[in-house]
């Protein structure tokens, strides 16, 4: 089983060979999954090609610095600051080390930050937050503007500092749903389903009911689009499109209400399977109501998508080259948008799980992000009704987690209906968890969103920030 | 008497009227009619923040704003036939009571200092500025039509009924070219978007950001008797001067023109940016050539 996977801990190799065999593992075409610091003084780097993962591990330089990989591969770049801002490791070279989620300690004042100015009197600078419009998640945005047109946008996270990690490896992980979903409150079924993934990987027992696992993924990716559409209609004043996707949207997190209890799908996994299998009689009101949901779907979106004003508003705007995507190893949505199939469902597919092929568009921008969503709802309902069909209603819906194996690390990926979730666990020699790390595809994807607005008219960004739709906590953690 | 009636009770009922249209075409019930009127005396009895960086010009502006556009509404014929005073050429009064109003309300948005309400102030001036022009050559045209008066005797003299079926084009080319200017001095769509919370997308509404309690319900009022000043002046060109009940036709127009405007935003998304400036230029070149046809007809090429 290649995903999720169980791998014994991996002998940290000469920080030589380590970034040797990194360069190496990405001139074979490997794709950088992840790269970060452990409370064992180990960094670790996850490397994943044709559904093969590889993790490797070095122990941290004893002068505290190491010569930066950013400027060769801007991949690290985000991994690398974090890694400073956490260990103190220093990526000499890096082009432009700053914070990610908290102070460093040369950014103790304001004036210290090493925001991006201009003293030029051409250019303007507009700051954005941290208090957003919408009173949604503290964010700050910096435009540096000539005229109306953006020339440079900084985005800077941080504000929340809630310790998801530390949390999970507070009492019984076991007990962590509750945790895993509240990552980032629009992927609950996204990330509770890497979390149990994980969980079942480590004590080697898979879990059970894949099929309706499945079914609240593809609900919450069709919930999820729907409701995006409806935010972009909003901003564009399309009011049409608005208030027809967000009906749309309430029977499709309704019809999960319906099954577990919960509109975001909250409880509705657990480790070891699922809490609220479905009977019969549910697989068939949801059947029909998707039935009907996916021709109003058709109907709205075929409205949208053909009136001329609303493209006239997403052609061209915001476009995120496949050359940018490549570099910063961007994922899911955004990379489709643009060209480059990441989808973990094709890459990593899960046990059980039906032969995918991920929908792309080469335009990248805010019209190809757009008619991407409308494609996957299409696609995500297809999927449910074909699982529905084949659905054995009388399946066991849960079993028991076996004993940890130990000195182990397990990963899981799953793709949330942002992009890549990777979930990763480790433990000791005495079966306890060491660490626990989360990856939500918006820490990597929020610099695709900074790229796409360059050249792009102020008055765009909500526009291009709604087609995004990145997760602020989900970066923060 | 009517005049001042309408003046005072009918601008808040439009934008009503509009954002219930608008809730009824996609489905939703919708606010009260009488909700702006409900939201306008809430504001009035609130306190006001005001920023520190602000001068006195801030406190000032909302009041300069609605006496200037005040002023400007009792030299239009809005209800009745005839406006409450006029003189000869009071329209260019008019004109600059209006300008006046603008001005004025940028400069409120730059002095508080941010950098939301500069970016506002600037998309506000350089694309209004191609309203003033389209607006003293439709004014151009109807008195070239009905000799140099006053505004609500230049207005009441044209009608567009009869068999004159160049007055017919002209009215139809002059209304067109006034409801795209009412569009984008109420800050509708396509050109705006008034319901929206994106500060940077906004053209007016970012201009006073600001404002808060009485101000602001201030400036909800003087936005919508700017509102009704335009559709006044549409439904004075349709009014023919044989009208036997003007009230009641300029009540069915601007209801008309609610329901139009409320349609028609449900049905378009807003202009990008920096298209926005093609659809200002619309009224100019209208207006150009209502004037251009109504020249040829009296020089005998028609």
């Amino acid at each position: 089983m290649k995903n999720p996977r169980l791998i014994p801990e991996p002998m940290p190799l000469e920080l030589l060979d380590f970034f040797q065999y990194i360069r190496q593992l990405i001139s074979d075409g490997h794709l950088l999954l992840n790269y970060f610091g452990s409370s064992e003084k180990l960094i670790y780097a996850l490397f994943g090609k044709d559904g093969e993962l590889k993790l490797l591990s070095a122990p941290f330089p004893i002068s505290e610095s190491y010569d930066s990989l950013t400027p060769e591969f801007p991949a690290f770049n985000m991994y690398e600051r974090l890694l400073y801002e956490e260990f103190g490791i220093l990526p000499e070279g890096h082009p432009w080390l700053k914070s990610v989620r908290n102070h460093l300690p040369k950014e103790e004042k304001h004036e210290d930050y090493p925001y991006l100015m201009s003293d030029s009197p051409l250019l303007h600078e507009v700051g954005v937050g941290p208090v957003h419009a919408g009173v949604i998640e503290p964010g700050h945005f910096r435009f540096i503007c000539k005229g109306e047109r953006v020339k440079h946008l900084e985005i800077q996270l941080g504000y929340q500092h809630r310790g998801i990690e530390k949390l999970f490896l507070e009492g019984d992980i076991r007990e962590k749903s509750h945790l895993a979903e509240s990552i980032a409150g629009d992927t609950a079924i996204g990330h509770n389903l890497a979390y149990c993934l994980a969980l079942e990987a480590l004590s080697d027992s898979p879990g059970a009911a894949m099929p309706i696992r499945f079914i609240a993924l593809e609900m919450e990716r069709a919930a999820m689009h729907l409701a995006d559409l409806s935010a972009l209609g909003t901003d564009i004043a399309y009011i049409m499109g608005q208030n027809l996707f967000a009906a749309l949207r309430t029977t499709v997190i309704n019809s999960a209400l319906a099954i577990c209890g919960s509109r975001f799908g909250k409880r509705w996994l657990t480790p070891g399977g699922v809490n609220y299998g479905i009977n019969k009689e549910q697989a068939d009101i949801l059947r029909d109501t998707l039935k009907e949901v996916r021709a109003q779907v058709i109907n709205s979106a075929e409205a949208m998508f053909g009136n001329s004003s609303v493209l006239s508003r997403f052609d061209d705007t915001g476009v995120l080259s496949s050359a940018d995507v490549i570099a910063l190893g961007i994922s899911g949505m955004a990379a489709k948008a643009s060209g480059i199939p990441s989808d973990a469902r094709l890459d990593f597919p899960l046990p059980e799980q039906n032969s995918f092929e991920p929908f792309t568009i080469y335009s990248g921008d805010v019209y190809a992000r757009a008619l991407l969503r409308y494609r996957e709802i299409i696609q995500s309902i297809d999927i449910v009704l074909s699982l529905l069909f084949k659905l054995d209603f009388e399946a066991e819906t849960k079993r028991e987690l076996g004993n940890f194996s130990p000195s182990s690390i397990a990963i899981s990926i799953v793709e949330g209906w942002r992009g890549r979730i990777i979930h990763m666990i480790k433990t000791n020699a005495a079966c306890e968890v060491v660490w626990y790390k989360m990856l939500d595809p918006s820490f990597v994807n929020w610099q695709g969103l900074a790229l796409a607005m360059r050249e792009t008219a102020i008055s765009d960004f909500p526009i291009c920030n709604k087609s995004f739709n990145l997760s602020y906590c989900g970066s923060d953690l | 008497m009517i005049n001042i009636l309408t003046i005072l009770l009918l601008p808040l009922f439009l934008p009503g009227l509009i954002s219930r249209v608008k809730a009824i075409m996609v489905g939703r019930k919708g606010q009260s009619l009488f909700q702006q009127y409900f939201h306008f005396f809430k504001l009035i009895r609130k306190d006001e923040v005001i920023s520190t960086s602000a001068s006195f010009f801030t406190r000032a502006a909302p009041s300069l704003a609605l006496a200037g556009t005040l002023v400007a509404a009792l030299f239009v014929p809005i209800g009745g036939k005839t406006a409450l005073f006029s003189f000869k050429g009071d329209f260019i009064l008019v004109l600059y009571l209006l300008a006046m109003t603008k001005g004025v309300m940028v400069f409120a948005a730059l002095d508080a200092g941010s950098s939301f309400e500069g970016m506002g102030a600037s998309r506000e001036i350089s694309f209004t500025a191609f309203l003033e022009p389209a607006f003293v050559l439709i004014l151009a045209s109807l008195i070239y039509s009905s000799g140099f008066s006053s505004l609500s005797s230049i207005l009441g003299n044209y009608s567009l009924g009869g068999n004159d079926l160049l007055a017919l084009i002209v009215g139809i080319f002059m209304i067109l070219a006034l409801y795209i200017m009412l569009l984008v001095e109420s800050c509708r769509v396509p050109f705006d978007d008034p319901a929206t919370h994106l500060e940077l997308t906004m053209i007016h509404e970012v201009m006073v950001l600001d404002y808060s309690g009485f101000s602001l319900g201030l400036i909800h009022y003087t936005a919508a008797l700017k509102m009704l000043i335009y559709a006044a002046l549409i439904a004075q060109i349709i009014i023919p001067a044989s009208c036997t009940f003007p009230l009641i036709a300029f009540l069915l127009i601007t209801l008309g023109i609610g329901i139009i405007t409320g349609i028609m935003e449900s049905l378009i998304a807003r202009l990008r940016m920096n298209r926005n400036l093609e659809l200002v230029l619309v009224p100019v070149s209208i207006s150009v050539l209502a004037l251009a046809a109504l020249i040829a007809k009296s020089i005998g090429a028609w």
